[in-house]
């Protein structure tokens, strides 16, 4: 085999590549196009139930930016220099038309920037659907959950409406199974590379991830599956990196050559934050009873954690960083926010206290995803690998 | 002859503009604001009333039908041989804090200082010689980087320490420069015209004539009956407040006067970058200045000048060059240092950095004029930055992008338009128009 | 011109009895472990004030106290203590400002040690930054903490599901955990008394604030109105005294108009309304007197803000009812101004232009406050399509001195109202 051959999973990785850079989402339009009449309904980080909007006959479409491909005019023009990097990029994407291809926008209660920003939808685009979904503080069943459940379910209702399915036709538990599957696959991937990391870099983990948010989740399903097969099969050669986990980027994504500037800088991800929507429920939401309940139920129960989620008990706080850096015998944790990311930048200290008192190793720094000073993260990572390599078991 | 007078007191450089009574322009003024908003708004006004001179004394040529056709040429020797008399007057004043500074030096030192300004007397033969323009307004470019050539010319062969011949440089060139340059302006002009008449080959009576005109020009009197200040350093001018006005109306009445159907305007400078939509007779409707983020106004640019380690006026033609410009993200003035050495370092050719560069700063200038509320036609474009073809080059391509067809209009003397607004409103006052009315004194004082 | 005379800063007498009112409290909030009383940390928007009384508990307002602190020149200091302690650069000034005077001893606007909490009421209402906030705060004092998470109304309104929710919340959450940290147990008609009065006092406040559509205004809305909400607002809600205060007050705000003066600035009367102004965002409180001094200068007066119904949109018409106790609570909660959606304070905004005839609106770009600041500029777009109004746009920071130049806000300001009055006096061709 010559060096200029590519391999299949390198073939594989520009083929995601570019499906995962398009911001024009030409993916999304060919689905559309495939059959009359159908819609697709894009959403922000961090958190929404796609089951519903797939259920619906829709396809869900995560809209987390535009990376460092995009200028930025107009979407600066809404955002003072003090906000974070992701609306400029989605106003800018939207008010340059590639997200007309979009029926409708849900905006999750992320922050307060993504909440305002379901209001600027609103006022920028008066014809699209725009629905800002809440998901509870209070996580009491007869509470938060039932609340939670009613907000479900007229959600449900009117994507039923826009999409123009009857509700007897709604087979929210077939949704269900599907995302139960592709969670399962996902999980799998992430298995893997906390396993055998250097058959799993991250930047293909993350493209594998990505691209779930353009393609139908069967579809996606099979293209983990595709690569957690070539991956497997790949001749790639151990490597003794540090094993770290990525927290703080649940949102705003960090840009692709930041992902390999850290990989290059000798730190295997193990664990992140990135796109937690693919697997902020578990692979096991029950398929049996209620649908809706059960994703209520789900939530409430095992919900995935992020900085924008309330902890009731003070105790737990940092409890589940810990436990991910354990499960995945990590042995530092990276904290990479984005600038002007009240949430994750607040979230933070008690964070790195909750890993003093613990005793593992961290290391901070804030991006944006449009960054492109990729020299000094390349220092600070090398040096905190080097470092907990040197110093790690001691 | 009665006149009014703009000042723009700008963070970079101070404009002066006169106008005479049919609000037609006078003369002009610029120089470098430096920490004396006093000085600086002294010497701005003296050139710019110089500068009147040589309008009026073109005026006067004007009409005589035997003068017009050689009028043009001759004036253009004069204001060149003026200049050098003031380039030269400078020079000596120059010399003489040098040397004042190198007192307790040694021989060696005072030898290369001999050298350095005879050097520089010479060049100014050549600077200034028929058919050549300075590349600078500012005495501080021309002679800075002569002398520092000289210096090190005459550091080699003296045996002594550049630094030494650079510090006296340094040490004098500010009080060289916060002198007005009014001193002997009668001597000045005698000996530019003569030089001239030397240069000039025509008939006695013809040159008569000419000699004359100079001379009525020199002997007018400029009665100054008001003056309007605006400008970041406004606050701070020496004069009564209600003389004050801000430099959105300024600007916006100077790009109206300049070009009248301009609706929208987008005025650079060193500090502010400021995007302002008028109406038909000028007045201001809305604006937006940049935020708290220097990015993309003029002195991010003289900062990446200074990281290049070239002359500010190098980095235009330089990024002009630029074959592929790359995407520069970060435009934050703190890491574009960083950024640019790390690009360097990557092997990135400097043009295409910089060509990327003058794209992300008008980058920010669009999206401080979409705040504004958009381009509408007609645009004009203002403000020191509107020299830097670069720049301007990257503008047009951003507003056909984002705003079709535009007419985009540039004025050879944008920089002043500012000071041109507060001399229309200090004409318009002289003549008891209303204009709005600045500060009042509000509650109990 | 300027002269550095002797100046006596004039005060209203309303003001003088805020002030002891709020001395009064600190002074109770010092003494509080002694006289066995609770203490009860909460957020301005969505506080419960009347339930906390209905419980004996003392109210305190980390806001408050860091706005406070930004007021006496102590915040730049505090702020710099929380990033040494880790604390970002870019995150909310008023939390790093209340951390860092935690780390410093926790020394309270009277020179007192503030008492620690025996409850955080975490009232989620209209900002994500609270929970952080309390969050690190539960992490210092290890104390009970009770979340009542307000829904955000996402779609212009609230609804029968939300309301439920939050009344919900009261009910198996809230209460009970005062019921435990007071020992007390709760008293349905107590807090029905209490609404009671925050009611009367409601309608004066509003009152108050719609006094401005006068020409001049009596009041100015944003530096005198953040006066004028402070009981309201704050620890006094319900109490006699807040009632006796707006009563106060508005018979004040009455004279003034009666005898057509303009509202009273730090330097005293306002004698000529030049500009009429509608504002949104908080202001700024390193700065505050320099601040108003730049509008009171041009004869600028606010005629309606946004920054007053932070606690409360009243002149919405919203009450509290005591024939409906936790349901009115609840519907408080969800109608703080910054838990409405920006269609709604556009809306708001356009008709406060509209009713109180103004000028122009200016917008107060608040670094720190991604809830008030996130499409404000896209608000500003808006507000001058609907109104035909123009819109200025400053940037400050609540408590960060490093985040005012004066010199920077002057420039915009002058500029902004020159232009006003240039567009005043254009004759119309």
């Amino acid at each position: 085999m010559t060096t200029t051959e590519t391999t299949p999973i390198e073939a594989w990785t520009r083929r995601v590549e570019d499906l995962v850079l398009d911001l024009d989402l030409s993916a999304v339009r060919a689905w559309k196009d495939a059959q009359p009449g159908r819609k697709a309904i894009g959403f922000l980080p961090t958190y929404v139930p796609r089951e519903l909007i797939h259920a619906a006959g829709m396809l869900p479409v995560g809209v987390l930016g535009a990376g460092e491909e995009l200028e930025i005019v107009r979407g600066d023009a809404c955002f003072q220099s003090y906000i974070c990097h992701l609306p400029r990029s989605v106003m800018e994407l939207g008010l340059s038309g590639r997200l007309d291809v979009l029926d409708g926008m849900l905006f999750p209660s992320t922050c307060d920037v993504i909440r305002n920003l379901s209001g600027l939808w609103q006022l920028e685009f008066p014809d699209k659907f725009v629905r800002y979904v809440d998901v509870p503080q209070n996580f009491d069943p007869e509470v938060g959950g039932k609340f939670y459940e009613r907000l479900l379910r007229e959600l449900l209702g009117e994507l039923c409406a826009l999409s123009g399915k009857s509700p007897e036709e709604v087979d929210l538990a077939a949704s269900v199974r599907i995302y139960n599957t592709n969670r399962a696959r996902v999980s799998e991937l992430y298995a893997l590379r906390a396993e055998e990391p250097w058959r799993v870099p991250a930047s293909e983990a993350y493209l594998a991830l990505r691209a779930g948010m353009q393609l139908p989740p069967e579809e996606h399903t099979a293209l983990l599956e595709e690569y957690l097969e070539l991956a497997r099969a790949a001749e790639r050669p151990m490597q003794d990196n540090a094993r770290v986990v990525i927290a703080g980027a649940f949102c705003e994504q960090p840009p692709l050559p930041l992902i390999r500037t850290l990989e290059r800088a000798g730190c295997d991800l193990v664990d992140d934050d990135f796109m937690l929507v693919s697997r902020w429920l578990g692979p096991d939401v029950p398929e049996t009873g209620d649908p809706l309940k059960a994703l209520v139920d789900a939530y409430l129960a095992f919900g995935g954690e992020a900085s924008c989620k309330y902890v009731p008990d003070g105790e737990d706080k940092g409890a589940r960083l810990i436990a991910s850096v354990r499960e995945k015998h990590a042995e530092g944790v990276i904290f990479a926010a984005p600038s002007f990311c009240d949430p994750a930048l607040l979230d933070r200290p008690m964070l790195q206290e909750a890993l003093d008192e613990a005793g593992i190793a961290y290391t901070s720094f804030k991006y944006s995803e449009n960054t492109g000073q990729l020299q000094p993260i390349r220092e600070q990572a090398g040096t905190f690998a080097d470092t907990i390599k040197l110093w790690g078991d001691q | 002859m009665k006149c009014t007078i703009g000042i723009d007191l700008g963070s970079t450089t101070t404009k002066a503009v006169v106008l005479d009574e049919e609000g037609l322009v006078l003369g002009r003024g610029i120089t470098n604001s430096r920490s004396n908003y006093d000085v600086a708004c002294e010497v701005a006004r003296t050139e710019a009333l110089l500068d009147a001179r040589f309008h009026l004394f073109e005026r006067t040529v004007g009409d005589d039908p035997d003068l017009r056709e050689k009028a043009g040429p001759f004036i253009e020797a004069l204001r060149r041989n003026f200049q050098r008399e003031q380039h030269l007057q400078q020079i000596g004043e120059l010399e003489e804090l040098c040397r004042a500074h190198a007192r307790d030096t040694s021989k060696g030192v005072q030898r290369a200082l001999d050298g350095i300004f005879e050097g520089l007397r010479t060049e100014s033969e050549d600077l200034f010689g028929p058919g050549r323009k300075p590349r600078s307004d500012f005495f501080r470019d021309i002679a800075g980087s002569r002398y520092m050539a000289l210096a090190e010319w005459w550091a080699r062969k003296q045996e002594v320490p550049y630094e030494t011949l650079y510090g006296l440089f340094d040490k004098s060139i500010i009080a060289v420069e916060s002198r007005p340059p009014s001193t002997g302006l009668q001597e000045s002009m005698a000996q530019a015209l003569g030089r001239t008449l030397g240069e000039w080959k025509t008939e006695e009576e013809l040159t008569q004539r000419l000699k004359s005109g100079v001379e009525q020009a020199i002997l007018t009197n400029l009665t100054e009956v008001r003056t309007v200040g605006t400008g970041y350093g406004r606050a701070r001018l020496p004069f009564p407040r209600e003389c004050i006005r801000s430099e959105i109306l300024c600007h916006g009445m100077g790009a109206h006067a300049t070009f009248p159907e301009t609706r929208t305007v987008l005025d650079i400078g060193g500090q502010d970058t400021k995007a302002i939509q008028i109406d038909e007779n000028g007045i201001v409707e809305r604006f937006q200045m940049n935020d708290r983020c220097a990015a993309g106004c003029g002195r991010y640019l003289g900062y990446i000048a200074d990281e290049m380690n070239v002359g500010l006026h190098e980095l235009g033609p330089m990024a002009m060059k630029a074959k592929r410009p790359v995407r520069i993200n970060s435009t934050c003035t703190v890491f574009a240092g960083a950024e640019l050495r790390d690009r360097l370092a990557a092997g990135q050719r400097r043009e295409d950095i910089l060509g990327g560069l003058h794209r992300s700063i008008m980058l920010r200038a669009m999206s401080l004029l979409a705040r504004s509320g958009g381009i509408f036609e007609q645009f004009t474009f203002t403000g020191g930055v509107a020299k830097n073809e670069a720049a301007v080059a990257a503008l047009k391509e951003l507003v056909e992008e984002n705003y079709g067809e535009r007419t985009m209009n540039i004025s050879a003397s944008s920089i002043y338009t500012g000071a041109l607004g507060a001399a229309i409103f200090a004409l318009r006052e002289a003549r008891g128009e209303r204009t709005p009315e600045p500060q009042t004194t509000g509650g109990a004082q | 011109m300027n002269a550095p005379v002797k100046k006596n800063v004039v005060k209203e007498p309303s003001m003088l009895r805020q002030k002891e009112m709020i001395a009064q409290h600190f002074r109770d909030l010092a003494r509080a472990k002694e006289q066995g009383k609770k203490v009860v940390y909460t957020f301005v928007p969505g506080n419960l004030t009347e339930l906390m009384l209905s419980f004996d508990c003392l109210p305190l307002h980390p806001e408050i106290n860091a706005l406070q602190s930004g007021m006496r020149k102590l915040s730049g200091e505090y702020i710099a203590e929380a990033e040494r302690a880790g604390h970002s650069e870019d995150v909310c000034t008023y939390v790093k400002c209340d951390i860092g005077m935690m780390l410093k001893g926790n020394i309270g606007p009277t020179g007192e040690k503030l008492p620690e909490p025996d409850l955080l009421l975490l009232s989620y209402t209209g900002c994500f930054t609270f929970m952080k906030w309390f969050e690190l705060l539960r992490e210092r004092y290890k104390c009970p903490t009770a979340m009542l998470h307000v829904p955000y109304q996402g779609e212009g309104h609230f609804t029968e599901e939300q309301v439920q929710y939050v009344v919900d919340q009261l009910r198996s959450e809230i209460i009970p955990k005062f019921e435990k940290v007071t020992g007390q147990a709760f008293d349905i008609d107590r807090l029905r008394d209490l609404l009671g009065n925050s009611a009367r006092a409601e309608e004066d406040l509003v009152y108050v604030l719609e006094s401005a559509k006068k020409r001049p205004s009596p009041i100015d809305a944003y530096f005198g109105g953040v006066y004028y909400i402070g009981p309201l607002f704050t620890a006094f809600r319900g109490t006699p005294a807040a009632t006796e205060y707006y009563r106060m007050l508005r018979e004040e705000v009455d004279a003034r108009a009666a005898a057509g003066q303009g509202p009273i600035t730090p330097d005293g009367l306002l004698d000529e309304e030049r500009f009429r102004l509608v504002v949104e965002g908080p202001p700024n409180w390193t700065h505050f007197r320099e601040f108003w001094k730049m509008f009171a200068d041009e004869g600028a007066v606010v005629v309606a803000s946004t920054y007053t119904k932070v606690g409360g949109t009243y002149d919405r018409g919203f009450r509290h009812n005591p024939e409906r106790p936790l349901e009115s609570l609840a519907e408080y909660c969800l109608g703080c101004y910054t838990n409405l959606n920006m269609p709604t304070r556009v809306d708001m905004l356009t008709n406060y232009v509209k009713d109180y005839e103004a000028d122009g609106f200016l917008i107060n770009s608040i670094k720190s406050c991604n809830s008030f600041s996130a499409g404000q500029l896209v608000m500003m777009r808006q507000v001058e399509k609907r109104t035909g109004k123009p819109g200025g746009f400053i940037e400050t920071d609540l408590v960060d001195p490093r985040y005012f130049s004066a010199s920077n806000v002057k420039n915009r300001l002058e500029s902004f109202f020159q232009m006003l009055a240039q567009k005043g006096q254009e004759v119309p061709a």
